[in-house]
Formats: C-alpha cells, structure tokens, sequence
C-alpha cells in the first residue's frame, strides 16, 4: 500500500497542479487539482457529490465525515492530493444495488434527524464507528460519535439507530 | 423513542376515525436525507457563470468611515467587481421593521466589528475570499459600547423602554412579610444552524428569483425589491428546506440574499453567497443576553405577593426584531406563576454588536428565567423544597389573570406537574439526593422540576395569517403549497398530513412542493412556533374549498345529499356508492369544474392594546415541565446531567414521532444555552467565540443517559387544527430545569443562602457560584 504522508500524485510545475487517482463510492477518477484543495471541496465541486457537507470548514462539526479506506475522516481538513489511490465513500455510497445500507434504514426508523444536514457525516461516522468494534455501551457510543453535531439535538434517536445497526451487524 | 413505538403508544393514539393525522409518520424527506439527495441552496446545481461572493468587514466596532481603499481588491485575480453602499440602486436596508438601521452595505459609520462595508464579486468563492481581505477600511474609530452594562451606564437605547403594571407593586412590597432582591445575568446563544447563511440569486429578463435559506421569504422579497426599484412581483425567493434555523434565518438571511441579488443586478449573472462559519457567527445576530435585576414580596407559605422585575438586554446596533423579543420576555416574565402586582420592565439596550435576534423562545425563555430563580430564592429563604414552592405560585382559581390582562382559562400545569412529580419519582429522588449529598464532601447531586407555560401567537397581531395553494390534477395527485417554510421541524409533513386527510388519500398522493412567494404571497415568517397552526389551516381551507366544489357536483351528478358523501381510502363514498377519487376527479373536470384553490386563515380571538400593555395577545398556552437531576464536582465545577423525565403538553399530536423530536431536540438546545454556550466578545467588540472550537455546542456525550419523554394527553381546548398545539418553541425552557438543578446542587453545600449562579452555567460560573456560597 502506497505511503501517504505526502503528495503523491504527480506535480505538474508550470501550472501548479498536481495529479490524483481516487477511488469514490466505486468510480475512480483521475484528476488534476490545485493541491489546497480539502477531498470536501473536490466531493462537493468537481464530483458533485453534495452530500458531504460543510457546516464549519474547521473540521470541529463533523458535516464533512466520510469514509476513507474505511476510516472516518472530516475531509475538510484532509488534503485530497495526500490521498492518491485511496477509496473514498460517501454518504451517496452507503447504499448499494438500491438498498439502502442497515443504518440509513435506522436512521428513518428511529427519526434520527431533523433538519438533516449533519445526518450525511452522522452515517459515516456511524458505520465506521461500528466496523472499528471499540463501542460497545450506549456511552461508548455517545462518546465516540461526540464529533458530529447535531443542532437539531436528535442525539437520542442517533443512538438508537446505531445500536439497531449494530445488533444487526 | 422509535417511529414504530410512538405509534403503539397509549397516549398519542388519534381519534380512531383518522388515517393521516395523529400517525407517526417519517419526515417527508426521510430517504433523501439518509441517501444526500436532500439538495439544499448549497447542493443545488450552479447555472453556468455563477459568480461568487465575498464580504468586507469593518475592522472597529464603532466609528466613521473616513475611507476605503479598494484598489488592491480590484487588482486580486478573479475578481470581477467591488461593490460598496455606492452601487446600492434603491433602499439600503435589511431591517425587518423598515426601521432604516441595518443597512446591506455599511455608507457613512460602522456600529459593530466586522460590518459589511464592501462586496467581492469573483469568478470563484475562494478568490473573492482572497481579494476581501485586501480591503484598506479607515475608520475614525471611537469607543464602543459593548455590554448591557455598558449601555445602561451610557443610557444608550434602541428602543423605548417598556412596563406591564398590574395591582400596586410597591403597596404589596411594602405590605409583605418576606422580601428578596436579586439579580441575575442570562447569556445570549448562537443559532450555529449547521447550514450557514446561503443565497443564490439568478437574474432573469426584468426580474430575479433567488434561492434562500430563509424562514421569511416574503420579507427577503421586499427587501430586495426595495433595493433593486423593482417591484415585488418581479421578485421570487424560492426555499425548500433549510438545514436547520432556529430563529437565527428570520431576519438574518436577508442580507446576504440581498447582496447577492445585487451583485446579480449589476453583472447579469447568477451570483453566489454563502458565509464562512467564522464570518456567520461574527456577522450574524444571536440570542439577546439579559440582565434581570428584580425585588420580590414573599408570604410565609411561598406565595409571591409583589414581583418588580426589571430585565435589560442586549439589542446590539439595531433594532430588528428586539421590541417583539423584549415583549416577549415581558409576556413570560410570570412564566406559570400568578402575580398579584407586578411591575415588569424591559430596557432595550444598543451596543455596538452584532444585532440581536429571533431565536426559538424569541425572549420567552430568558423571561422566564427571572420568575424561576425568584422561586428558588423563596425557596431557599424559607427551607422548603422549590418544587412546592412552584406549585402554590401556579395560577389557579381566582388567580388567574396575567399581568397583560390575559385570562388563563386552559391551564394543565397543576395536573401536568402532578403527574410528572409521580412519574419522576421526585420526592424518593429528592431524599435519595439529600442523603448521597450529606455523605459525599465534593460530588454532588441537584434536582429540579420545572414548568414552562409559553403564550402561542405572534404578539404582532397582523402576523397571526397563513395562505396556501392546492391543486388536484387528473390522477388523484395533489400539490401543495403553503407560506411556511421546513427548516428540519416536520411542518412539511404535518400539513401534507392534514391534506391528504381532507382528501381522504395516502399521504403519498400529496406532493410536498417549495415554497415560492410566486405560490402564496404576503407570508409571515415561520416563526412563533405556529408554522404547523397556521399553515395546516390554510391548507385545510383550500382542500375544503375543492371538496365542497367535488360535494355539490357529486350531490347533482349521483342524485345524493350533500352530507351522504365523504372522501376517505381513496374514494368518494356517495350514499352507498364508492367512487375512486380519480374518477370523481375526471366526472367534475369534464363538467368544468375547478380543481385547484387557494387557502387562508387568520387566528381568531387575539387583541392588544400596547398603550395599556392589556388584551389577549395569545390563542392559547402550551405546557409542560421536565425534572432534572444532575451532579456536579465542587473541586472543578464540571457538570453532567444524570437524568431528564419530560412530561409535555402538545395538544392532540398531528405527528407523535415528529414532536417527540422537538421536545427532545428543543430541551437540549436550552440546556446547551444554560450550560455550555457561552458567547464571549472582547472590550472592542469583537466576538471570540466565533467557531465550534470555541463556542461548545451540546454534542451526543452531553445528553442525558436516562432521557425519558412523554405526551401529555389532552386535546386543546382552542379550535386549533385537531385540537394539536404548536411545538417548535415551548420545549427549549424545560432546559431551565437543568438550570435550577445545578443551583440545586451547589445550594446544598451551604442551606438557606442564595446561590448566585448566573447562565450559562460553565464550570468557570458554577465555581464562581461555589466560592460565592461557601466563603465567610
């Protein structure tokens, strides 16, 4: 597996640009990006993948979580180009052949949301916090979903619907 | 609580003859909002050479503007114009009440920190970001007034001060057995909608439609139209959903929405605005921070017998929507309890900040504050649990007038609180409290159950009016559309439901549709917690209209009376006949007659006399009360909430699983507002909290882990829709009860003295409480 601690992709010195290839809910895509460019803001304006929100752009509200090689991340402050080669899901990724994944049917059946702008980041964050098996208490989860607000304050029925996904996972 | 429960619980069932209303049925756009299909202002697809927007803010609080130096900003690469308060064709002002003070682009003076002064008009957000921030603003600065205190010192009002008197405050002061005098100081709130503040103006021939994230589009429409010499009818503001409010885009949106049709005005094309998060919290009003200062007349039992009660806040610049808020503040400064005499004040103070605003409860909560602190310090003063203490004060027979001359003819406080005080199991909890305290020297525990009584109307009478649109097309489809706006409430669905009961469809039939003030013109905002009331009505209205019509043909066509027919599962039901609905539908069109109506509603019953501060400024009150149990640690003054049981009184539920989210969600949002949001601006006026990193929101870890809901279970006694009642508003103030349960816990470390916490409780404040009780 490829090191990413650095732009990979390749740089292109007279325009500044750097190349990345990137994985995103399946498709991959080679693109040539202005390497500030947060992997938000090439979801949101070059993929059209406006799921992913931005609610602060500081990575402090959790809008913005998406799944990268499986971790969850606040792709405001991840640099795309640092991630070449990697497999990005998004909240449009969850579902898959038309079903939807076992947590965003949770979310519906449990109210988990009002407004619903922080309910993309919420699920992303959800389905990795139950891959990574460390919560296992109502707390547990509460601690570790603490970095996704939601303003609306439908925290309640959030953790309900993870520990209905993860009775089923 | 989970969709499938709510339903199958015994105290939301619906009247058994109801297939939509009373379900609890999902957010209409429950999938979309699980899959990020929900597209809002910011997802939608830009039209090609949509440019971008970017404000220039002033760099003081307060002081004349000598000069502006936009050379540089012109010369920044993508920029394609400047534009300052010169480029403003007409009016240059978003306030909501024409009061001429919120201009769009700052002329002459600034008056608070970061004020708009120029606009950046670039090919791409980031450069117009870029470019703004080589403005060169030269102002003549001059010392700002920042807090109320400061205002006060300098007699430095927006707004007139204003007094409800009833019976003779200081005869009955004078005649008391027990006095108190107190003061306490109530912080102020950041909506922090996670959607920040969003428009997209697209120009047309003679015309501009805008997309806003807007509680008000009517407002917004007429602001611009006043900027642009355009009349309103040429001006469309389109909205289909916000990613959350609060109060914080009633008034606020208007600006930036305005700037951008600017901008659109005067390139041709469409243009873009949407604020940072640093730029929205700083350039943004917020909750209005108070100051209570009150004395108070007490019997031996607890009764109060004189409350005089002066309460300041912080207006900010100017005016918006602070008269209706203070108002607000005075309406519930008795929250549940009778006054006998009372004189309630409000200053409304200016200072140079960021203009305050609506923000659910809009002034209610924070007068209620005032009234529940003066319990506990009866409380306190005579050794008796606050919680009968509340219950004696609660208006009852012979003592229920308000002190605006308002008689409280549906009050369920005393039953809801009974029942609550059981439910809870308050009293074993209370002595469980007092034994753990006597034994543990640094943890300890504090409970309280308070009430919340909250007045439902506009007090600006001519907002209390909605209007829709219905269209029934051939197949048994329909369209609707109302003035209300969906910010994450569920009145989109509730309406949608009361429609498709009117027609007696599945509520899938019913096509929810955005609202345009090309559909339904001169709408109030959605606000006041009346968007379902309203709304519902007006919708209700235009439904009948088009079933009266369907009645009468159907009465001629089929030889029945008209009272033999009814609409249910789908069908006309004609005498002993049963019609699909499609059909009636296709028989009335081919008899010409019209499918489609518009809808309206004015509530009934409300008149205010401001001059005397008397009259029935509300159609009805909504209830309720949570009991709070929390513990503190007096070593760090850290706080958790152990457990909240909400008992909360929401009429004849039009949708259980959708007011079980706002009472849940509107609990925490005030516990968030009394515990850990606190809004910290420096000595110039500038805001320092101005991003999550620094202003804590309540986050999943900060809900309470035994968080137990129920609905109180009685219809409204007003003739609301269903008999329901509003929800958005009243359960924020249960939070005062974790409020009350903190002074509860730090009171116990020195019985009988008054604790002297202010909100919002931080572990800075409780310390500060603690020192205060335990020194000397």
């Amino acid at each position: 597996m490829q090191q990413r601690n650095q732009p990979a992709g390749r740089a292109d010195g007279a325009s500044g640009t750097v190349s990345v290839n990137l994985t995103v809910n399946g498709t991959r895509h080679s693109l040539t990006l202005d390497p500030r460019t947060s992997l938000l803001d090439l979801l949101r304006e070059h993929l059209d993948l406006t799921g992913s929100k931005k609610g602060c752009d500081h990575g402090q509200c959790g809008a913005c979580t998406v799944l990268l090689d499986g971790r969850r991340v606040v792709s405001c402050l991840t640099l795309a180009v640092m991630q070449d080669g990697a497999n990005v899901t998004t909240v449009e990724g969850l579902a898959k052949d038309g079903h939807l994944h076992p947590l965003q049917q949770a979310f519906i059946d449990h109210d988990a949301f009002q407004c619903g702008y922080c309910t993309p980041g919420q699920l992303c964050s959800g389905v990795a916090l139950i891959a990574e098996g460390h919560a296992k208490t109502a707390d547990e989860i509460r601690e570790l979903m603490s970095g996704n607000i939601c303003r609306c304050g439908a925290y309640t029925n959030i953790l309900a619907a993870i520990q209905q996904a993860m009775r089923q996972s | 609580m989970s969709v499938a429960e709510v339903a199958q619980a015994p105290n939301v069932v619906a009247e058994a003859a109801l297939r939509s209303v009373g379900v609890a049925t999902q957010h209409d756009s429950a999938v979309r909002h699980v899959c990020g299909s929900a597209a809002y202002v910011d997802d939608v697809r830009e039209p090609e050479g949509t440019l971008h927007l970017a404000v220039g803010g002033a760099p003081a609080a307060r002081g004349r503007l000598k000069a502006i130096d936009l050379a540089a900003v012109r010369a920044a690469p993508g920029v394609v114009r400047v534009l300052t308060a010169a480029d403003i064709p007409g009016r240059n002002d978003s306030s909501p009440v024409n009061a001429g003070d919120d201009p769009i682009l700052a002329a002459d003076s600034v008056a608070f920190h970061h004020q708009a002064v120029f606009l950046v008009v670039a090919q791409t957000r980031d450069a117009a970001r870029r470019a703004a921030k080589l403005g060169k603003i030269d102002i003549e600065a001059e010392r700002p007034l920042v807090s109320v205190d400061d205002a006060l010192a300098a007699q430095s009002y927006v707004l007139p001060e204003y007094t409800f008197l009833t019976g003779e405050p200081e005869a009955a002061l004078a005649a008391s057995p027990h006095r108190v005098s107190g003061s306490l100081r109530i912080g102020g709130q950041e909506h922090f909608y996670l959607e920040g503040q969003v428009a997209l103006a697209v120009p047309g021939e003679d015309d501009m439609l805008i997309y806003s994230s807007t509680q008000h589009p009517s407002e917004l429409q007429a602001i611009v139209a006043h900027m642009l010499h355009l009349p309103a009818a040429a001006v469309t503001v389109e909205v289909r959903r916000m990613g959350g409010a609060f109060g914080g885009k009633e008034t606020q949106a208007a600006q930036w929405a305005a700037l951008a049709a600017l901008a659109a005005r005067l390139t041709g094309r469409p243009c873009k605005m949407r604020l940072d998060r640093d730029d929205d919290m700083i350039m943004t009003g917020k909750r209005h921070d108070f100051r209570a200062d009150y004395t108070a007349g007490f019997d031996g039992d607890g009764r109060i017998t004189a409350f005089d009660v002066m309460l300041a806040s912080r207006c900010g610049y100017s005016a918006d929507l602070s008269a209706s808020i203070n108002d607000r503040a005075m309406f519930h400064a008795d929250n549940g309890y009778y006054l006998p005499a009372a004189r309630i004040v409000t200053k409304r103070t200016k200072t140079h900040t960021v203009s305050n605003t609506a923000f659910r409860g809009f002034g209610g909560p924070q007068g209620m504050m005032a009234v529940e602190r003066l319990i506990d310090d009866i409380a306190w003063s005579l050794g008796l649990d606050p919680l009968d203490v509340r219950k004696r004060n609660l208006y009852g027979d012979g003592r229920d007038v308000t002190p605006y001359g308002m008689r409280v003819t549906d009050n369920i406080l005393p039953e809801l609180i009974d029942t609550l005080e059981r439910t809870s199991d308050y009293r074993t909890r209370r002595r469980a409290i007092a034994a753990f305290n006597s034994a543990s020297p640094y943890l300890k525990r504090g409970i309280a159950l308070t009430p919340v009584k909250f007045g439902i109307s506009f007090t600006t009478t001519h907002l209390n009016q909605a209007g829709a649109l219905v269209h029934v097309y051939l197949d048994g489809s329909v369209h609707l559309n109302h003035g209300g706006t969906e910010m994450g409430q569920g009145l989109f669905v509730k309406v949608a439901q009361v429609v498709a009961e009117e027609f007696g469809i599945d509520l899938a039939q019913v096509k929810i549709t955005p609202t345009s003030t090309a559909k339904v013109p001169n709408t109030s905002p959605t606000a006041a917690s009346s968007g379902a009331d309203m709304n519902s009505m007006a919708a209700r209205d235009a439904a009948q209209t088009i079933k009266g019509r369907l009645i009468a043909f159907a009465a001629e066509k089929y030889a029945t009376p008209p009272e033999l027919i009814s609409f249910r599962d789908s069908h006309a039901l004609i005498g002993n006949r049963l019609v699909p609905f499609a059909q009636i539908l296709r028989e009335a069109y081919l008899a010409r007659v019209s499918l489609s109506s518009t809808g309206f509603y004015r509530t009934p019953d409300l008149h205010w006399d401001p001059g005397k501060g008397k009259g029935r400024p509300f159609f009805y009150f909504a209830y309720g009360a949570a009991c709070s149990e929390v513990i503190i640690d007096t070593l760090t003054g850290e706080m958790k909430v152990a457990r909240v049981d909400i008992l909360h009184d929401v009429g004849r539920s039009l949708n259980p699983a959708i007011d079980i989210g706002q009472i849940e969600g509107g609990f925490v949002q005030g516990m968030g507002w009394l515990t850990c949001e606190e809004l910290v601006y420096d000595q110039a006026g500038r805001l320092l909290t101005h991003a999550p990193s620094t202003y804590k929101i309540p986050c999943a870890s900060d809900v309470p882990p035994d968080f137990r809901i129920a609905l109180f279970d009685a219809a409204n006694r007003e003739d609301t829709i269903y008999r329901s009642k509003a929800v958005g508003e009243p359960p924020l103030m249960l939070g005062i009860s974790v409020f009350a349960a903190i002074a509860d816990a730090i009171h116990s470390l020195a019985p009988g003295k008054r604790v002297p916490l202010d909100a919002p409780a931080t572990p800075e404040s409780i310390l500060h409480a603690i020192h205060q009780v335990t020194q000397d």
